[in-house]
């Protein structure tokens, strides 16, 4: 087990494309790190270039404590598990599972013990004499992921691997491989285009944005405090609401009339937009204390809550979640009110956290 | 070459517009097209129906006028005479079939060795300018053979390989490895990368990689493009006719063209010999068919 150092990494494709602009990364030993992105962002180019697939233009990587620049993929000793799952199909599952350790050469009764304690902890004890046509999508995932179990590598690296499989399923093995990263102790990258992934799994995740580092933070500090109007946007759903304020009698002030409470530290004569979380909002009746008229526009049903959708002075669509016992009829005329605490604040023009 | 892959592949479409055709059109026409397309295959087939009947006809019989449709004795003395000298021992003909079966055979091994590992190498790897090399390839293949059969006699003469199996060989397989690059390309473009990637992972270096995990999963589209070459090697004519000239060398096609051309011709015997050349072609279409029909299947590919 190691943990993964990667320095001023870029990579030019030669075609000249810039998959991977400027990123550093410290995962630690142990660690479930997860790498949150939109498609193109540079996920894949980061995480090949960590297995050795793809040579970085520039930078460093270090597993553990070794410069792996130019190390081949066979020698990381690291398991990648691909978003499709690239299982030998000439081979039944024992045989998959077998061929990484036959690799080592390893002696047979250990291959076949090292084997059944995968295919015992994925389940797979069914399927070990089918061919992957023969296995369901969930049930290809599980065989790939034992796949990459048996060897014990040094660290764990996840290319999507839950995209082609369906909600329910998705997040039952969302649970498994937190519960096995657990277990096993071993460093995990895994790279998701998914929010919701990331948040659920992640010790830390790392905010990608066109080959750069948005934010690497904890999932609370990712969500509670993003670092730029992307990470702000990207994380939520439904993401935070971006309100143009201004600093007004030590207050923060919407055009239409909203406060907030001000974070310390508010640089003064610049454009600001403050992040505000659907929950930390509330829709009230009209001409409460401390709320400003507004208008319900339109409400979505969620069962568990409520995502109102409402227009205030001048300030459109924004979106609060309200407990489903609080109804308001659509274009109702409704008060909005800030219940949370100092909200993250960002300069319009540099699109970054200033206070 | 072309003439073979044009027949090999145009059989299946032909025969499967009919019964289409009959549910477009109404009854009358799909008698007028069965009529039609009967007199096109009666008018095709008939030169390959004379030439099996002459093939087991008696000399006389060949010659005999009116011709004998069905009326004539059988025999198979000229498949005989294919294999065997008049004297006793082997014929010139066996001898030229088995240069051919050689020649066909070693040139179409060679370029399978060399192109397969180019076609992946081209689909893996970013090549500076690989489009242009690609098409530079492909351009060997735009003119016809004939227009450089002169120069290349003149350097055969020159390194000496004139009149010699090796150079057939070479000549032959310089013409199949464009070929086979191109199409076994598209194979290798069907397989995706992470095989490899996976195999690389796993501990293998990268032409293990190739060799164990890939190599398999082309086999059916080598195989289909082995058979290609080999139908063309096989064919070739132009080539075989300038290069060569004694009977150890002498490749079938010009040894049976041969026959014909002394004061009188053993049309029996030209037959018989077409037929038996013929037939190693057909048995190759037909597998080549039933592959690429198949097509390549691949495992487990979710994308
Ligand atoms: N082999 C390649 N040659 C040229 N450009 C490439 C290559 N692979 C990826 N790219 C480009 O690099 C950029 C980053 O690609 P990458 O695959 O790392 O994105 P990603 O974040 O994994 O996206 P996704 O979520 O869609 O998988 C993209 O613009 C892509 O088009
Ligand atoms: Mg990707």
């Amino acid at each position: 087990m190691a943990g993964i150092e990667v320095t001023a990494l870029h990579k030019r494709y030669p075609d000249g494309t810039v998959a991977v602009e400027h990123v550093d990364l410290s995962i630690r030993d142990g660690e479930l790190f997860v790498m949150l992105g939109p498609s193109g962002c540079g996920k894949t180019t980061t995480l090949r270039a960590i297995a050795g697939l793809e040579r970085q233009t520039t930078g460093d990587i270090r597993i553990g404590d070794t410069l792996v620049n130019d190390l081949p993929p066979a020698e990381r000793d690291i398991a990648m598990v691909f978003q499709f799952y690239a299982l030998y199909p000439h081979l039944k599952t024992r045989d998959n599972l077998a061929f990484p350790l036959r690799a080592e050469g390893l002696p047979k009764s250990e291959v076949q013990e090292r084997v059944d304690e995968a295919a015992r902890l994925m389940r797979l004890g069914p399927l070990l004499d089918r061919r992957p046509h023969r296995l369901s999508g969930g049930e290809q995932q599980r065989v790939a992921l034992a796949r990459a179990l048996v060897r014990r590598p040094r660290a764990f690296l996840m290319d999507e691997p839950l995209t082609n499989l369906d909600a329910e399923l998705r997040a039952d093995m969302r649970t498994e491989i937190k519960h096995l990263q657990g277990e096993l102790g071993t460093t995990m990258v895994y790279v998701t285009h998914d929010q919701v992934e990331a948040m659920s799994l992640g010790h830390r995740i790392a905010i990608l944005n066109k080959g750069r580092v948005e934010q690497i933070g904890t999932p609370l500090e990712v969500y509670d405090r993003p670092a730029s109007l992307f990470c702000a946007a990207f994380i939520g759903s439904p993401p935070m609401n971006l309100i143009e304020v201004e600093v007004a009698d030590g207050k923060l002030r919407s055009q239409g009339g909203l406060t907030l409470a001000p974070p310390p530290g508010l640089p003064r004569d610049r454009r600001l937009v403050a992040g505000v979380r659907p929950e930390a909002l509330e829709v009230t009746e009209q001409g409460a204390e401390r709320s400003v008229a507004a208008r319900v526009v339109s409400a979505e049903w969620l069962g568990d809550e409520i995502i109102y959708v409402v227009d205030h002075g001048g300030q459109r669509e924004v979106r609060v979640r309200m407990p489903p016992t609080v109804r308001f009829a659509a274009d109702a005329p409704v008060g909005l009110r800030h219940t949370g605490g100092p909200p993250p604040v960002y300069d319009v023009s540099t699109e970054e956290l200033v206070a | 070459m072309a003439v073979s892959v044009d027949e090999a592949v145009a059989t299946g479409p032909a025969r499967d517009r009919t019964p289409s055709a009959r549910r477009l059109g109404g009854r009358g026409r799909s008698v007028l097209e069965v009529v039609l397309l009967t007199v096109l295959a009666v008018v095709m087939l008939f030169p390959v129906l004379w030439m099996i009947e002459t093939s087991i006809k008696e000399n006389r019989d060949v010659y005999a006028i009116p011709a004998k449709f069905f009326n004539f004795t059988v025999t198979m003395d000229h498949f005989k005479d294919v294999f065997v000298a008049p004297g006793g021992g082997r014929s010139a003909l066996s001898a030229a079939f088995l240069n051919s079966v050689l020649v066909a055979g070693v040139s179409t091994a060679l370029a399978t060795v060399l192109g397969v590992p180019a076609a992946w190498a081209y689909s893996r790897f970013s090549v500076k300018a690989k489009k242009d090399q690609l098409f530079f390839i492909l351009s060997t293949r735009f003119m016809p053979p004939v227009v450089v059969v002169i120069p290349i006699f003149l350097m055969y003469r020159q390194v000496g390989l004139i009149d010699s199996k090796l150079g057939l060989i070479l000549i032959y397989a310089a013409f199949n490895v464009p070929f086979t690059i191109w199409m076994m390309k598209g194979f290798v473009d069907e397989v995706p990368s992470e095989y490899e990637d996976a195999a690389m992972l796993d501990g293998y270096t990268r032409l293990q990689a190739f060799w164990r995990f890939t190599l398999p999963l082309l086999l059916p589209g080598i195989a289909a493009t082995a058979v290609f070459a080999l139908i063309f090697s096989w064919n070739e004519f132009v080539f075989a006719i300038f290069l060569t000239s004694s009977d150890g060398v002498r490749t079938a096609p010009p040894a049976i063209a041969g026959l014909i051309g002394g004061t009188t011709v053993d049309w029996g015997l030209v037959a018989a010999a077409s037929l038996v050349f013929a037939l190693p072609v057909l048995i190759f279409a037909y597998l080549v068919r039933k592959h690429l029909v198949a097509g390549v299947t691949l495992g487990a590919v979710r994308r």
